[in-house]
């Protein structure tokens, strides 16, 4: 069978291909890979690093043409205007950097606190249509945030919710209930059911066995969940643009993109702010790289 | 019952937030009603509905999704698989290459779509910085109409190739590694060996990851909101933002709803199907 295999592969043009790899062994195609691979890293991080460097530039040097890859002179003026006012105050983008941190906190908490306890019950009893449940739950989080935001925004109207933090607060929290459902199912499902029945021999009723033996072991698990939730939130912007107009209100993404409303854009400005609003974000999802699978599947996949 | 006390909870929350929206969008979706008119909501059947499937411009802008959907998600799936393969086949440095191949993913997408749309300006970019030291000539990228949509295909494959990367690159270092030993024992070819043992058992991942990306990509607003705007002319509409355009600029609620729970159905069948394939993983 092999050589039948080799026979079909080296046919016709093959044929001339197949020896100097062959030959070079596995060191030319080693090498080769390698290369590829440091190309294709370069072009990946190429506009994170062109993002950083345009941050530290001076305006002059931001439009430079053609662009100045080094060499310039470094400043610090963007990140102090990321902060600080012209007047000396506090900036907009600042104010709307705490209200991104309240808005994600709370959200990311109330959701931990839904999602849990219901995370718990599923995998632990037999609820009825429990697929179905999962179903609906996971679907909720699927659906386009442009549709959703047309029934909310005239929902909020009603209820006086528009441009407020609680609204947003409360559309974070329904957006991340599904994923902390389907990530902690799966933190849940790892954590032997023969624990809880022990405790209960014991005495203790399913709360409390709930209480002192499974939930001490889930704490890894629900760190590395409330830190997805915390991203999306963070990071989160068709809800916050149509949610939300006051500057006391508005959280960082539509803080930022609304930089470029004018004729002139100050792309030092916009770097800079960016750079500030994505170094949380990465730092958070460096501690929970274990995860990253299951996070960013929405709790899907896990291996 | 203490599993309905720890469930329902959460069921209200999304019952409020997006069942009872959803419901009262498919109840406007009957209607001419409009945000801004204000007026009481006339019902007015399926006339919303015959008025989208029948509209020519919205055609147009489903062939703007479906080609930003399969371009992408294509490149993306080609690319961010390639680069998986590529890792999985080194001894050293696999964590350090995975970590920061993941950098582009885990950015907001307003931070994405400003960036590079700084990065494509056709004045100052430096992408046509770098075209014109090649010698090549200055691309209008985003104020073209046949390049704008290009654009956003590139861009949004920047930012996913990561995520088909990280989903085959879990795949592929799970294929145990007796089965290549046997197949080396036997002589067979790499391509052989590719297509006979890699290929079917990363398969039902990378799948779920194809599914994943197209509702994604298929739902998605905000880049081509920043990036683009859905210009030049109405070139990078996709559904998504034509549906803001209807609702938000517009006006026209009712339409918009129908529009929106249209889409809605197509959300649902694609995540049936994902979560259909998912089951079949687990089980499997």
């Amino acid at each position: 069978m092999a050589v039948s295999v080799d026979e079909a592969v080296s046919t016709g043009p093959a044929r001339d291909r197949t020896p100097p790899a062959r030959r070079f062994g596995g060191r030319g195609r080693s090498v080769l890979e390698v290369a590829l691979l440091t190309a294709l890293a370069v072009v990946m991080l190429f506009p994170v690093l062109w993002m950083i460097e345009t941050s530290i530039k001076e305006n002059r040097d931001v439009y430079a043409v053609p662009a100045e890859f080094f060499g310039f002179t470094v400043t610090m003026d963007h990140f102090k205007d990321v902060f600080v006012a012209p007047d000396g105050g506090r900036s907009d983008l600042s104010v709307a950097f705490l209200n991104s941190a309240v808005v994600a906190g709370v959200s990311t908490l109330l959701a931990t606190v839904l999602g849990v306890p219901a995370a718990w019950a599923y995998s632990r009893f037999a609820v009825r249509a429990k697929k179905d449940q999962l179903f609906f739950i996971l679907s909720t989080r699927f659906m386009p945030p442009v549709v959703v935001v047309i029934p909310i925004f005239l929902m909020y109207r009603q209820l006086g919710l528009i441009d407020s933090k609680l609204g947003l607060i409360l559309i974070y929290t329904a957006f991340n209930v599904p994923f902390t459902i389907w990530m902690m199912k799966g933190f849940v499902d790892e954590v032997p059911a023969e624990y809880e029945d022990a405790a209960m021999l014991d005495g203790y009723t399913r709360l409390q066995a709930f209480w002192r033996y499974t939930l001490p072991l889930l704490v890894p698990g629900i760190a590395a969940t409330a830190v997805f939730a915390l991203i999306f939130s963070w990071n989160e912007f068709v809800f916050a643009i149509f949610l939300t107009s006051s500057d006391d209100v508005r959280t960082a993404p539509p803080a930022i993109a609304g930089l470029i409303g004018g004729t002139t854009t100050d792309w030092g400005l916009v770097a800079a702010a960016s750079v500030v609003f994505a170094l949380p974000v990465l730092v958070f999802a460096y501690l929970v790289r274990k995860h990253l699978i299951a996070g960013v599947t929405l709790g899907a996949v896990r291996r | 019952m203490l599993a309905v006390t720890f469930i329902s909870p959460a069921l209200l929350l999304l019952l409020g937030m997006s069942v009872f929206p959803l419901l009262w969008a498919l109840y406007l979706s009957f209607t001419d009603y409009s945000a801004t008119r204000g007026g009481p909501a006339r019902f007015i059947g399926f006339a919303n509905y015959t008025a989208i499937l029948t509209s020519a411009q919205v055609h147009q802008r489903a062939l703007t999704t479906l080609i930003y959907v399969v371009g992408a998600v294509t490149l993306q799936t080609v690319l961010g698989f390639g680069i998986a393969y590529l890792i999985s086949r080194r001894a050293h440095g696999r964590g350090v290459l995975t970590t920061l191949f993941l950098v582009p993913m885990m950015l907001s997408p307003v931070v994405v779509g400003l960036f590079w749309r700084f990065m494509l300006d056709a004045q100052f970019g430096v992408i046509n910085s770098m075209l014109g030291s090649l010698g090549l000539g200055q691309v209008e990228w985003l104020t073209r109409q046949r390049t704008a949509l290009i654009s956003l295909i590139v861009v949004d494959t920047w930012q996913w190739t990561p995520f088909i990367m990280l989903i085959a690159l879990a795949g592929l270092t799970a294929v145990p590694k007796y089965l290549y030993e046997a197949a080396s024992i036997d002589r067979a070819s790499e391509w052989f060996r590719f297509r006979t043992i890699t290929l079917p058992l990363v398969w039902p991942l990378l799948l779920i990851a194809v599914l994943f990306r197209s509702i994604e990509a298929f739902r998605l607003f905000d880049l081509v909101y920043i990036l683009t705007n859905g210009g030049p002319g109405v070139s990078t509409e996709t559904l998504s933002f034509h549906v803001y355009k209807v609702a938000f600029l517009g006006f026209n609620t009712g339409t918009a709803s129908a529009y929106g729970i249209l889409m809605v159905l197509v959300v649902i069948v694609l995540t049936q199907l994902y979560l259909r394939y998912l089951n079949k993983l687990k089980e499997g």
